[in-house]
């Protein structure tokens, strides 16, 4: 397993560079995580991420359908706050393994 | 006499019902089950539809067919659950008691979740074939099509067979070489995943399969909306993709009478436990196949699989024991290539699809996560055994558990 130094703790991750131990995680972490993405975090990333979370920790499914229906931010301003593929950046600075969409 | 319940009379619960009526005393246990239609659709024949292989006799049959002597059957719409009085309410006012219940209600397509989807160019240029009525529009639509640009785009997941619309494409590319029209039809896969197939193993010999027959992969595409003027679907990060014919695989969603039970998620899919199939919110429901929330696909075979360990933990539950079976989320699944060849996959919560030889290692008959013919044949055979084995829940030769035997790590 690997290993990756983020706010000058050494945390596990995975060869996505995904955490593999979501307790590792703290919102410094999160920003510096962030930045390699090319993302500054605000409070409404902030917001996500928190939502991301609680519901990982819940055992809940992680789908950016769920993310729209949260009343957080609806899924055209998820994108805008994570371009691209909001989810799978967002679990990644969330400290949350990649969600594995239902096969 | 007390009652097992049982909404739902599709795959689920019709193999419930048969196997369920072995179990309990006909003395002491009534068994119901609940549909609102009459019709079983044998959903994996909706695929070969659409390319004139199947037509709607090929797929359809009277529910009551599959039911065992000894089941009660009622054909009304279901109002709602009511689980802190363990009853069910029927839209026609009748209120049905129960000891134990068997959600078995399935997924439905939601096309309307998309703006623009069911507008004007619906079942003109624009298609499902997740529905009977999609699939024969789209035969002969596919009659007289002269060519030009073909988007499958999968809406969301998750979806049911989450295979099917790979099948379609291959199907498709088949379908126009032999008709001498390929050079004038483009085929493009659109979907939200960011592959062929979720899992990495399958994923890459399967997009490998693809661009074999030129077919154009588009990943990560999350769509927002159809623009019926511009004939095009667009993406939340506003890219657009023409087409000429659109075939939609639209979101899927759980039946209304979850939500409005509070037994759903935010899609109306059942909660449960995805190891003893038991609700999340009361002891006496349990929840099996599409309808549930659990992580596996929403397929025949898994349905199939946790006949076997539900069936065991409803008499566990029903005699007050500690549950005996646990689910690994086990499904099993042919895939149409095209050209009278096939592949198969294999897999369950922990182990992704991986190639091998199925049922008995090193011999077959079938290869995993590989085209062969005989792959085929095990798809076309599996019409015959739908009907006459596995709908009445008698024993298969493959076990609920998946195994490790035959597959290559």
């Amino acid at each position: 397993m690997a290993q990756k130094i983020y706010a000058g703790v050494s945390v596990d991750v995975n060869e996505e560079g995904y955490f593999t131990n979501p307790a590792q995680w703290t919102r410094e972490m999160a920003a510096e995580v962030a930045g390699e993405e090319g993302i500054n975090l605000t409070d409404n990333h902030y917001a996500v991420l928190s939502f991301l979370r609680e519901r990982y920790g819940k055992g809940e499914a992680l789908t950016i359908r769920s993310v729209g229906n949260s009343g957080i931010i609806d899924i055209k301003g998820f994108y805008g706050l994570f371009p691209g593929a909001p989810m799978k950046k967002a679990a990644k600075i969330a400290g949350i393994p990649k969600p594995s969409s239902c096969v | 006499m007390k009652r097992l319940l049982i909404l739902g009379a599709g795959t689920g619960g019709t193999i419930m019902a048969n196997k369920m009526r072995k179990q309990l005393s006909r003395d002491e246990w009534d068994i119901t089950i609940v549909d609102q239609h009459r019709t079983h659709y044998y959903q994996p024949g909706f695929l070969f539809v659409p390319f004139g292989m199947y037509n709607r006799q090929d797929v359809v049959k009277p529910k009551t067919s599959f039911l065992p002597n000894g089941v009660n059957v009622i054909f009304q719409e279901i109002d709602r659950i009511d689980g802190n009085e363990s009853k069910v309410l029927l839209k026609d006012g009748i209120s049905l008691k129960y000891n134990f219940l068997v959600i078995a209600t399935g997924t439905r397509v939601v096309p309307e979740e998309t703006p623009g989807l069911k507008g004007p160019l619906w079942h003109k240029n624009i298609f499902d074939f997740y529905t009977i009525e999609g699939a024969l529009a789209l035969a002969e639509f596919f009659k007289t099509w002269p060519g030009g640009e073909l988007v499958l785009n999968i809406a969301d997941v998750p979806i049911k067979c989450p295979v099917a619309p790979l099948e379609f494409v291959m199907f498709a590319d088949a379908f126009f070489v032999e008709r001498g029209l390929r050079s004038k039809v483009n085929i493009s896969y659109a979907t939200p995943m960011s592959g062929a197939f979720t899992k990495p193993r399958a994923s890459k010999v399967l997009g490998a399969l693809l661009e074999d027959k030129n077919i154009n992969i588009i990943p990560d595409f999350y769509l927002e909306k159809v623009d019926n003027d511009k004939k095009a679907i667009v993406s939340y990060d506003d890219r657009e993709i023409p087409f000429d014919c659109l075939v939609t695989v639209p979101v899927h969603k759980g039946d209304p009478m979850i939500g409005r039970s509070g037994l759903g998620d935010e899609m109306d899919f059942a909660k449960a436990n995805k190891h003893t199939l038991q609700s999340d919110f009361f002891p006496n429901i349990f929840v099996i196949g599409d309808a549930g929330n659990f992580p596996t696909s929403k397929a025949g075979s898994v349905v199939h699989f946790q006949a076997d360990v539900l069936t065991e933990n409803l008499v566990c539950a029903i005699e007050n024991r500690p549950f005996t079976e646990s689910f690994d989320g086990h499904a099993n699944c042919y895939i149409e290539t095209g050209f009278g060849k096939g592949a198969l996959i294999d897999f369950n919560y922990d182990t992704e699809p991986l190639p091998g030889s199925f049922p008995f290692p090193g011999i077959g008959p079938f290869g995993l996560l590989k085209e062969t013919r005989m792959n085929h044949y095990g798809k076309l055979i599996f019409r015959w055994i739908y009907w006459h084995i596995l709908l009445k829940g008698k024993e298969m030769p493959i076990d609920s558990k998946m195994t490790m035997a035959g597959k290559k790590m």
